[in-house]
């Protein structure tokens, strides 16, 4: 188990360095010259000159990336080109805004799914699980900002309930402006509800349909015993799926955030690509592909202490 | 109806049992009609038939493993309790404790995700109570006596991590961890390497002897029948056509089933001559054919087989279920003795 461990995390060496190599790219890959987007068009040559060797564009390629390598590592991310604040604080504010949002999102989803899939596994072919199927589905293809105008309509709007958007008054700690959350994190749950859901009701069927089901019973054991043992043989592939569901979280929803003015990692991505900020965005990337590819490598290890097979 | 005529309390005992598969929208099966059989401890009976005959379906509906859709009728009954109309708390608590079951295939019915030493010692905390080092130290024992090889290591090993044989050796320690009188065996050596069978059947029947349990053998396997079985009951199509010792059955054979069934086994001194089979194909039990189920592969088949066959009693404690042996058991009742 040490060992799988360790050759895992040796495995994710290459894969974060070829997601950096990618994000360094996106600056030299997209149309222009990085520095015509940063200058204005009637700058003279020698303000270029100077500007080209402040970022270090007068170096060769690879000491360009080997730089902005060591720097990003040192959490070093240059200033936005559109306010001139360092990358990093921005960065690390959305994606504490955003991690609030995923968290809450991913606990609520993820119990709904479970619970919804366990029941209609275990009820298959009957009402219940002609009920539940049908609302994991339901989950899965309602388009989510649709939904969130929907929610906002009824519980901000029809309803003086619930806030419509934005996060409160920022100088109250965020457990007094939990009102703020409640749409945003219903909406975003609604799809790792459905997909979680689906899938746990697959993978428990399948195991239900496995000799080893009928041999537990047959050894005397009853039905809470058994059930844990369903739940330890159907862990590993919806571990792999919460993993992915919850790097989505990570990474925000455009649509979501904009539709409640959330300042996300989703918001501050989406503004980046509007105004061109590049280190914004290479920063935000960066550290978003991080998380997914750590996630992940969690996963594999969770999967691997609970499946033997899965270690090799 | 009973084929025993054991005079002490059978440990199992089954009369009628009946098992239907209703599903919406499918003609309803009956793949067990009205099977009865007793069996004292000690006593080691294989039922012998080919495969959709009805025999793991059998054992299944004893231990209540039957999924809901299968209508199970008739009694069974282990130590005196009648275990069809056991509340599911009781029944639990007769798995695994007084019966247990053995199959086919380990891999396939052991938790791929648990220890064996998990597997055993759940079995034993679930039915004794006892804490967990003290179960673990009684799994290793158990490992120790079906003869797995250094046991204390094997107790930390997942079953893919073990050999066929070794797994079903682990299956058995599994199965008798808390000593049961009766132990129901669903073709244990049919997946198994031929050489691994053989040890497989000793260790079987040395510990059946050693702990005087009841053993109702379900196999295809006419060798492995021989091999293990005090008594035998050939099952076909949901009914038991023959049953007797196994002296009897193998020697005297009355039933043309039983009799191609004998015929068509292999063995070595068999070279160079024409193998037997029986001619066509075992009825679909959705159709099953009128009268005596056998009749349209019998090369003995009158017309008198179009009518329900006739259940002979050669012996005490043999049955027949064929219109020619009851003309034999009445030609040997004319012959004044």
């Amino acid at each position: 188990m040490l060992v799988f461990t360790g050759r895992r995390l040796l495995q994710a060496v290459p894969i974060l360095l070829g997601v950096s190599l990618v994000i360094f790219g996106l600056v030299h890959i997209a149309p222009g010259n990085p520095i015509d987007m940063l200058m204005p068009p009637e700058a003279s040559p020698e303000v270029i000159a100077q500007m080209k060797a402040a970022y270090g564009f007068d170096r060769p390629l690879h000491m360009q990336y080997l730089l902005w390598l060591g720097r990003a590592l040192t959490g070093d991310f240059g200033v936005s080109v559109f306010n001139s604040a360092p990358v990093l604080g921005q960065l690390l504010t959305a994606l504490g805004n955003t991690l609030v949002l995923a968290l809450l999102a991913a606990l609520l989803g993820f119990s709904l799914g479970i619970a919804l899939g366990l029941v209609a596994a275990l009820n298959h072919g009957r009402w219940p699980d002609k009920v539940l199927s049908a609302v994991a589905t339901t989950g899965v293809s309602l388009p989510h900002y649709w939904f969130a105008i929907v929610l906002v309509l009824t519980f901000a709007v029809f309803r003086d309930w619930l806030p419509a958007q934005g996060m409160g008054d920022d100088s109250l700690p965020l457990w007094q402006r939990l009102d703020h959350v409640v749409l945003p994190v219903v909406t975003l749950s609604l799809i790792p509800m459905g997909v979680i859901g689906r899938l746990v009701r697959a993978t428990v069927l399948e195991i239900l349909g496995q000799e080893f089901v009928g041999a537990l019973t047959a050894k005397g054991l009853t039905r809470g015993p058994v059930l844990r043992h369903i739940i330890k043989n159907a862990a590993p592939p919806v571990l792999a799926l919460m993993g992915l569901q919850f790097g989505y979280l990570l990474g925000g929803s455009i649509l979501i955030e904009t539709v409640f003015n959330w300042p996300g990692t989703g918001n501050l991505l989406n503004l980046a690509i509007f105004r061109r900020d590049i280190p914004v965005l290479q920063a935000t990337i960066l550290v978003l592909a991080s998380f997914f590819v750590l996630l992940n490598l969690l996963v594999d290890i969770a999967q691997a202490a609970i499946d033997p097979r899965i270690r090799r | 109806m009973s084929p025993d005529a054991t005079p002490a309390t059978p440990a199992i005992e089954a009369t009628g049992l009946t098992v239907r598969f209703r599903r919406r929208g499918e003609p309803e099966i009956c793949a067990v009609n009205g099977v009865g059989f007793a069996l004292a401890r000690g006593q080691v009976m294989t039922i012998l038939g080919e495969s959709g005959s009805g025999k793991s379906v059998s054992l299944k509906a004893v231990m209540g493993l039957l999924p809901p859709f299968a209508k199970v009728e008739g009694q069974v009954r282990i130590g005196g309790r009648d275990v069809l109309s056991l509340p599911p708390a009781e029944l639990a608590k007769l798995r695994g404790g007084q019966v247990s079951m053995i199959f086919q295939e380990p891999m396939a019915a052991m938790d791929p995700v648990y220890t064996i030493g998990d597997q055993i010692a759940e079995t034993i905390v679930q039915h004794e109570g006892t804490d967990r080092a003290t179960a673990m130290a009684r799994a290793k024992r158990l490992l120790d006596r079906v003869a797995i090889p250094s046991a204390a290591r094997r107790l930390k090993n997942y079953p893919h991590e073990m050999s066929g044989g070794m797994r079903q050796r682990a299956m058995i320690a599994l199965a008798l961890a808390c000593s049961p009188s009766v132990l129901l065996a669903d073709e244990p050596t049919t997946a198994l390497d031929v050489t691994v069978q053989i040890q497989i059947l000793m260790l079987l029947r040395e510990l059946q002897s050693e702990l005087g349990m009841a053993v109702v053998f379900v196999t295809h396997d006419v060798g492995v029948a021989a091999e293990i079985s005090d008594r035998i009951a050939v099952m076909y199509a949901g009914r038991f056509v023959e049953a007797g010792t196994v002296r009897e059955v193998m020697r005297t054979p009355q039933h043309p089933y039983t009799r191609g069934l004998l015929a068509s086994t292999v063995h070595g001194g068999m070279r160079r001559q024409e193998l037997r089979t029986i001619p066509g194909n075992p009825p679909s039990l959705a159709a099953l054919p009128a009268g005596c189920h056998f009749r349209p592969r019998c090369p003995e088949a009158v017309s008198r087989c179009m009518e329900e066959p006739p259940v002979v009693s050669p012996r005490p404690g043999a049955m027949v279920r064929c219109v020619h042996a009851e003309r034999a058991a009445r030609a040997a009742d004319a012959v004044p003795a």
